[in-house]
Formats: structure tokens, C-alpha cells, sequence
């Protein structure tokens, strides 16, 4: 399935009240974006899709414009959920999980999209100051006492997993400008992205200096019949287990029927 | 989670067809093919056990018609059948807490399918060779009795001509129970033997009454399970039970052309090919040594 997306920040542009002109200085740069959807539906079949957020600046000085010197980031959060990471070691030949540690409300996926390389929009310092990329998600161990050579050890192995699994990933050139202040992001979204509510949030940069944010809620979750057995199966979980029961003893008498030779 | 119809009818024909054609339930077979499928190991189990009323159901109605089963006696095994199963949902959620569900699973497959699939083999061979030199061999001897004889307690099972204790019964039910709900099987590649060899129930009523029970047992599993863990796929599981349902009906067909002891050779071969397979996996390195679970489990 592709996930439809259409534009609905080209609107905001139109919004913009035509105010008296005043000095460029005066009033600073803003930042919003738009989804033309806050909900998006995923079937079983579902093998990743790109999200496209579209956003616009207001107020955007026409020469820094122009020489490109805005830079846009902007990152999709997945829903935070407590992540139990495990070691495998050898014991007596077999691979067995034999460590773990367990984090606190660790975003489930984190995509996000760039105008140009990280480096070249802010500084390592810049971007930790904002909790900005996958590197600076602060992980919280449930246990504090841990040895912090293990937590460290741990906290490496989970961002590792999550990108080996798509679900963390970074995208430069993932943002583009369609004009001077109108510009669209592409977010990946992994196959096996969580369902739930994702917060995207865009991030203006001018000349490597960080000025605003803004953000906008998404919420994930399954398509049609799978949702329903989904949602069905956490909530009357008794009355599902009774009605897989039930499915199984029709389908094995219907299969006597259909079948039967004696 | 991305999976495709057509594979899991396929299994489900295979499975069903092999069944058909042995006799048994299929759910030992289910279960590891579903993990070779990469289906996480908690959701093969409980989606194993949902997939197997069907077929025991399928199979007993035949039972049931012909009257070979023991009600009574089924019964019995099944009141041991819940504790057991019971105990055994705590234990898969213990497990899969600890984060050893998975090598668990792996290993009472290895063990259970080693021993059942490697006795049969022996066994299969020597009625082979028995029967090449124009012997036939008796299973039940009457009146030969063991220390299960000798317990307390005891019951009459008319449909099965016996006079046992009840103790025997309700452990070998509750033994079988708590495999099922920790393997996602019926048992009764278990509890066959196990009823012949220790109970000395006649074989005619063995199956149905195997049958019988693990149909309870099944589906006392998969509500604990999907209670207990929401780790039942009812659409998984029916895509299995169609393709079962109707490959078991081929295979049985097929089965009554072989000869006995040779299809008990292959059945035997085809466990310990899946042992092996499952034993194998736990001996290579994985593709990375740390893993990720959603939850502070």
C-alpha cells in the first residue's frame, strides 16, 4: 500500500495576512508544517512507505533564501515505549540471551530528514542542546545502579538494532525547498513501524543557527479488519480467544463435511 | 510483520497432508515451521495450539461416529490436561519475561522430537525387518500388568477395558497439558505411546480418545494464551487450518496405500529432520548477538 499524502501547507501560504511592510528584522522567521492527514492506516501487506510533509517559513528573508542558507530538519518520533535489550553469549556452544537491560520510553522509530548533511547544518553541541538526531535520544535505563560501561555497551547495541531494523534512519536531502518558503520533507516509514501516536517535528536553521520549532501529531495504526482484530484482541482478549476457538471447531466440522468419504 | 497467504496455506496443506497421512495432529510440525517462517516463537506457540483444534476436531468427529474413543477416560486426562496447561502458561510468561522463551521452545522441540522421532525410527526398523522374516507383531499383551497397575485409586473404563488408577491418568493429562501450552502442540505424538505402552488402553479407542482430549486442551491453551499474552493470530491461524483441513484429507488417502511400518519409518524421519533443523539454529551465531523486545519484559 502506498500511504496517500497531499499537500495541505501550500494553503498556509495563502493564510499569510498581508501585512504592512515593516523591517525584515523586525519580525523573525517562522516555521510550520502541515499534514493533510492525522491519521494513517497500514495493512499487513505493508512493506514501508515514505511520508511526505510539506511546510512552509513565513517571514523568510528573500536573500538568505536565496543563497540557501535556510536549513529545514525535520523528525518524525514514533511512540516512546520501554525496550528490553539482550545479549546473546556461548553457553556450552548454544547462543543464549544471557544479559539485558532494560530503557525507558525509548522512541519506537525515529526518521528524520535533513536540507543538507547534519554537519553542515549545526554543530554536534547545537544538536545535543536540542535533543536533535538519534545520536542525542537520552535512553533512561529502568535500573539506575547499572554498571554505566554496560549501559554504555547496551544504549550503542539498541540505536544499532533500531537502524539495522529501518527504524532509525536519517535521510540528507531529505528536505527540499520547492520555493523560496515552501518546502517539502520525505520521511521513511520502516515496515514494521509502531502503531500509535508520532509527533513530527520541524526544526529552522538560519546560517547554522538554530531559531524555531514547531510540531504536528500522526497517529499510525492498522487498516480496516486488522485494526479491529488488533484493537479486539487487547481489549476482549477473553472473548477473542473464545471466538479463535470457536473459528477453528467450524473450520475443522466444515472441513469433515466438505470432505467426508466415510 | 509481513507474511504471505499463499506460504501458510501451503504450510497448512503440508502439515495437513503429512497429518492426514500419519495420523497425528500436526501441531509439533506447525510450530517450527511457523519459526523457520520467522514468526516470533510466542506467537508460533499460541497460534500452533489455535490451529490444532481444528484439526483434532476434524479428526474426532470421525472418532466420534465410529464410537473408537473413550469418553470417560478422555476426560480424565483432560481434568489433569487444564492444571497442566495452567502451570504452563505461567510458565511461558516467566520465560518469556526472562527472555528465554525462545531458546526454551527450542529445546523441548529438540529434546521431544529427538527421543519420539528417534524411538519410532528404531522401532519402525525392526517391525520392517519382523515382517521380512513373515512375523507379525502383537502390541498389547493381556494380562501383563506394571507398577501403574498397582496404584491407588482406581477406575473402570468400560470403553477401553480398563481398571486403573486414576493418579496415572490425570499426570500423564497434566503432563501433556503444560507441553502443550509451552510447544503449542496437541501432544499426541506423546500421549499415544504413552497411553498404549503405559496404559495399556487398546489401540482402537488410543486416537480418538487422544483426539478427544487435546481438542480441551487446545482451546483452554489458546484462550489462556490470547488472555494471557494477545499472542493468538486468528488469521495466521486459519489460513493454516483451511490448508490443514484440506491437505489432511489427501493424505489420508494417500496414507492407506503404505504399508505401516514404513510410513512410521518416514514420520520418524521427517521429526528427527525437524529436530535437527531446530537444534542446529541454536549452535549458529546469530546475525547479531543483541536483540530488541517492545516492553520491560
Amino acid at each position: 500500500m502506498r500511504a496517500r499524502f497531499l499537500a495541505a501547507a501550500t494553503s498556509l501560504l495563502l493564510l499569510l495576512p498581508a501585512l504592512p511592510v515593516r523591517a525584515q528584522d523586525e519580525i523573525p522567521e517562522n516555521i510550520q508544517i502541515g499534514l493533510s492527514t492525522d491519521q494513517v492506516s497500514i495493512t499487513s501487506d505493508f512493506s514501508g512507505a515514505e511520508l511526505t510533509i510539506f511546510g512552509a517559513l513565513d517571514n523568510a528573508d528573500p536573500l538568505v533564501a536565496r543563497q540557501g542558507r535556510y536549513d529545514v530538519v525535520v523528525v518524525l518520533e514514533g511512540p516512546p515505549r520501554a525496550v528490553t535489550v539482550r545479549k546473546k553469549t556461548r553457553v556450552l556452544g548454544m547462543w543464549i540471551n544471557t544479559e539485558s537491560v532494560i530503557f525507558r520510553d525509548v522512541p519506537e522509530s525515529y526518521s528524520m530528514a535533513l536540507t543538507r548533511a547534519p554537519q553542515d547544518i549545526s554543530t554536534p553541541d547545537g544538536y545535543k542542546r536540542l535533543a536533535l538526531g538519534a545520536d542525542n535520544l537520552h535512553f533512561q535505563p529502568l535500573k539506575a545502579d547499572g554498571d554505566p560501561k554496560t549501559i554504555e555497551e547496551f544504549t550503542e547495541a539498541l540505536l544499532q538494532r533500531k537502524e539495522a531494523l529501518g527504524l532509525y534512519s536519517t535521510q540528507t536531502g531529505g528536505v527540499r525547498f520547492l520555493s523560496q518558503s515552501l518546502f517539502r520533507a520525505s520521511l521513511k516509514l520502516a515496515p514494521n513501524v509502531a502503531v500509535g501516536t508520532h509527533r513530527a517535528r520541524a526544526y529552522l536553521f538560519r546560517n547554522s543557527v538554530f531559531l524555531r520549532e514547531t510540531s504536528a501529531q500522526l497517529t499510525i495504526r492498522k487498516a480496516g479488519l486488522e485494526q479491529r482484530l488488533y484493537e479486539f484482541a487487547h481489549q476482549n482478549s477473553l472473548i477473542y480467544g473464545i471466538a479463535a476457538v470457536l473459528i477453528a471447531i467450524i473450520t475443522g466440522w466444515l472441513g469433515r463435511i466438505i470432505f467426508r468419504k466415510d | 510483520m509481513s507474511v504471505n497467504v499463499f506460504v501458510l496455506l501451503a504450510m497448512g496443506g503440508a502439515v495437513g497432508f503429512l497429518s492426514g497421512m500419519f495420523g497425528v495432529g500436526g501441531g509439533f510440525l506447525i510450530t517450527p515451521l511457523l519459526i523457520f517462517y520467522n514468526i516470533p516463537p510466542a506467537i508460533a506457540v499460541a497460534t500452533g495450539a489455535n490451529q490444532v483444534i481444528a484439526s483434532s476436531f476434524s479428526g474426532a468427529l470421525a472418532h466420534f461416529k465410529r464410537k473408537s474413543l473413550d469418553v470417560k477416560l478422555g476426560t480424565v486426562l483432560l481434568a489433569g490436561g487444564i492444571v497442566g496447561a495452567s502451570i504452563g502458561a505461567f510458565v511461558f510468561a516467566y520465560l518469556r519475561r526472562l527472555g528465554q522463551l525462545d531458546l526454551i521452545v527450542s529445546l523441548l522441540y529438540v529434546v521431544f522430537l529427538g527421543v519420539v522421532g528417534g524411538l519410532m525410527l528404531m522401532e519402525s526398523v525392526r517391525a520392517i525387518r519382523r515382517s521380512r522374516g513373515g512375523q507379525t507383531a502383537t502390541l498389547r499383551k493381556p494380562g501383563q500388568h506394571n507398577w501403574i497397575h498397582r496404584l491407588p485409586l482406581k477406575m473402570r473404563f468400560r470403553a477401553s477395558k480398563l481398571f486403573v488408577s486414576v493418579i496415572p491418568v490425570v499426570v500423564l493429562g497434566a503432563f501433556i497439558g503444560f507441553l502443550a501450552s509451552i510447544m503449542g502442540v496437541g501432544g499426541g505424538f506423546i500421549m499415544v505411546p504413552a497411553l498404549i505402552y503405559l496404559l495399556k488402553v487398546p489401540t482402537n479407542v488410543v486416537i480418538g480418545t487422544s483426539l478427544f482430549q487435546i481438542i480441551f486442551v487446545a482451546a483452554f491453551t489458546t484462550i489462556i494464551h490470547s488472555t494471557a499474552n494477545q499472542s493468538v493470530d486468528v488469521v495466521l491461524a486459519f489460513l493454516l487450518m483451511v490448508g490443514g483441513v484440506a491437505g489432511a484429507q489427501y493424505g489420508a488417502r494417500v496414507g492407506q496405500r503404505l504399508r505401516g511400518e514404513q510410513l512410521r519409518a518416514l514420520l520418524a524421519l521427517l521429526v528427527l529432520a525437524v529436530a535437527l533443523r531446530l537444534g542446529f539454529d541454536l549452535f549458529v551465531q546469530p546475525e547479531s548477538v543483541y536483540s530488541l523486545s517492545t516492553g520491560a519484559m
